[in-house]
This record gives structure tokens, C-alpha cells and sequence, in this order.
């Protein structure tokens, strides 16, 4: 019964959330009004959602969060740093792959995301057969070490989030 | 009190302009298309960010008033922006880049753009025609 209510527990608090926000107001009123979309969507939408992602580990997205926008906060320093101060002669752009551990579609694209999203790396491409990632950075002069960073700090942990 | 607020959100303007034309200057002055590209996911972060965060302080201490509006821009940013470099830095990969001078994926397959066969759309289209006639 609970599940009949509420096929994706996590869509409905996200959809009440948006609600409040988009409304700007905090009352009773647009909270239920929230709730009731939050609840309407999920159920009618329920038959599109074969394959719906399971969160294995929720705390893990707070972590997430905090580590991604960390690093946004300290790369954009050293991107404005390269854009500003070095001469393009000695940019060195370089294309890497990027070998993913990751299968599920949803965790794939919140890397590659997140990937763009933090300055000086970009993600251009996907393997035809889903197995790895082409990136593209602004300024690499070892690229492997970038290639680790982006396994060690953002693929470890959406693995343990999706995975 | 109110002073000090008023620092801080100059401050977080200010930082927010820097960095928006950090990205601008930076898209003049890299030197090729997929360089160009990393300028802007530079604005809409931290540029875009610090003046969402300054706005949220303004409504907060001088109007007394919880705005969480900005969260939501800053949300569909984050869901929009990637998607849009992503399809830049294909169609750029399509005219200029060649399979050969691209680090190739492990494993024996090519990159989506290269793999003609990759878009099984058309076929499936064909098929749902056939079974129609």
C-alpha cells in the first residue's frame, strides 16, 4: 500500500521540495500543495520508470556535495589562474580516458556532469559500448594523474552511492 | 552589524563579476574551439554561485525574508549546462577531430561519434515501418 502511494519516496520529497521553493513561500498551504504533486507525479508517471535507480547510500550524497563543490570552488581558482597568467604557447590541452567502473546510466551522467562542472576538465564523450569516458582538459601536463583524481574522488563514491 | 553584511555581499558581487569576465576574456583568448569550452562552465560556477549566495544574504538580513529561489537556478544550471557542453564539444569533435588523434576507450569498441552503427534508432524505425506495411 505504502508503495502504491509512493513508488519513488526520494522523487516525491524532491518534487515537494522544488514546489516550495519555486512558490517562495513556506506555509502549510503551498507545502501540501507540494505534497499532493509530489505524491499525483510519481503515481502517474510510476509505468515510464522500469529501470528507476536505487540509492544504496544516501548520507553519501551530502558527502558528494560537499566534495564537488569544494573542488569547483579551488579549480576555478586555478583555471582563472591559467586563463589569466599563462600564455597559450605553454598551455598544454590534453584528451584522456577515462576507463569507468560505473555501469548505470543515472551515475554515469552525474559524472560526466560533474566532470564539466568542475573547471578545467570537460567530458566530450562516451564509448560506444558505455565502458569509458573521453575528457578533455584545459591544462594537463600529466594527464594520468588527472584520469586518478577523477576515479579516486567522484567514481568511488557514486559507486557507493548507485552501486 | 548591518555594515559588515553590506561588505560581505559587495564582496560576493564583486567576486562574481571577476569571475564572470575571467570566463568572458577567457573565451577570446584560448586558442581553439575546445579550449573555449572550459570558459564558460567557469562563469556559471563560481561567477553565478557567489552572486545566487550574495542575493539569498540581501532577501535574509535587509528584507527579512527567506528566499530560496536561488537554489532552484542554481540546480537547473547544474542540470543544463553540461548537457549543453556536451553537445558543443560533440558537434566541434564531428567537423575537426579525427578517431586517430583521440585517446582511444579501453576495450576494442570507438567512441560513440565514430561508431556508425552506434544509433540503432534508424533501424528500429525501419523495422516499426516494415511490420506496419
Amino acid at each position: 500500500m505504502l508503495k502504491r502511494i509512493f513508488p519513488h519516496p526520494y522523487l516525491t520529497t524532491l518534487l515537494t521540495a522544488v514546489w516550495l521553493m519555486l512558490a517562495n513561500a513556506y506555509t502549510p498551504t503551498s507545502l501540501a500543495f507540494g505534497l499532493l504533486l509530489g505524491i499525483v507525479i510519481p503515481m502517474l508517471t510510476a509505468p515510464y520508470w522500469v529501470d528507476r535507480p536505487s540509492i544504496r547510500n544516501p548520507a553519501m550524497i551530502v558527502e558528494y556535495i560537499a566534495v564537488v563543490l569544494y573542488d569547483i570552488v579551488v579549480a576555478n581558482i586555478t583555471v582563472a589562474r591559467i586563463v589569466l597568467f599563462m600564455r597559450n604557447e605553454n598551455m598544454r590541452p590534453a584528451w584522456i580516458t577515462v576507463p569507468l567502473e560505473l555501469s548505470s546510466p543515472e551515475a554515469i551522467t552525474v559524472l560526466a556532469g560533474t566532470i564539466t562542472m568542475t573547471p578545467g576538465t570537460l567530458s566530450a564523450e562516451l564509448a560506444a559500448d558505455g565502458h569509458s569516458l573521453l575528457v578533455h582538459c584545459l591544462h594537463a601536463p600529466e594527464p594520468d594523474s588527472v584520469r586518478d583524481e577523477i576515479k579516486h574522488r567522484y567514481e568511488r563514491r557514486l559507486k557507493e552511492i548507485f552501486e | 552589524m548591518e555594515l559588515f553584511w553590506e561588505i560581505v555581499i559587495s564582496a560576493l558581487m564583486v567576486i562574481g563579476g571577476v569571475f564572470g569576465l575571467v570566463g568572458s576574456y577567457g573565451l577570446v583568448k584560448l586558442p581553439d574551439p575546445m579550449t573555449r569550452l572550459h570558459a564558460p562552465t567557469k562563469a556559471t560556477t563560481v561567477g553565478v554561485g557567489s552572486v545566487l549566495i550574495a542575493s539569498m544574504l540581501y532577501f535574509a538580513v535587509f528584507r527579512d525574508d527567506l528566499s530560496l529561489h536561488e537554489l532552484m537556478i542554481t540546480l537547473f544550471l547544474f542540470l543544463t549546462a553540461p548537457i549543453t557542453a556536451h553537445f558543443i564539444a560533440k558537434a566541434n569533435m564531428h567537423r575537426d577531430w579525427k578517431a586517430e588523434d583521440l585517446p582511444r576507450p579501453q576495450g576494442d569498441g570507438q567512441w560513440a561519434i565514430y561508431e556508425i552503427d552506434s544509433d540503432t534508432s534508424a533501424e528500429e524505425l525501419d523495422e516499426a515501418e516494415e511490420a506496419e506495411s
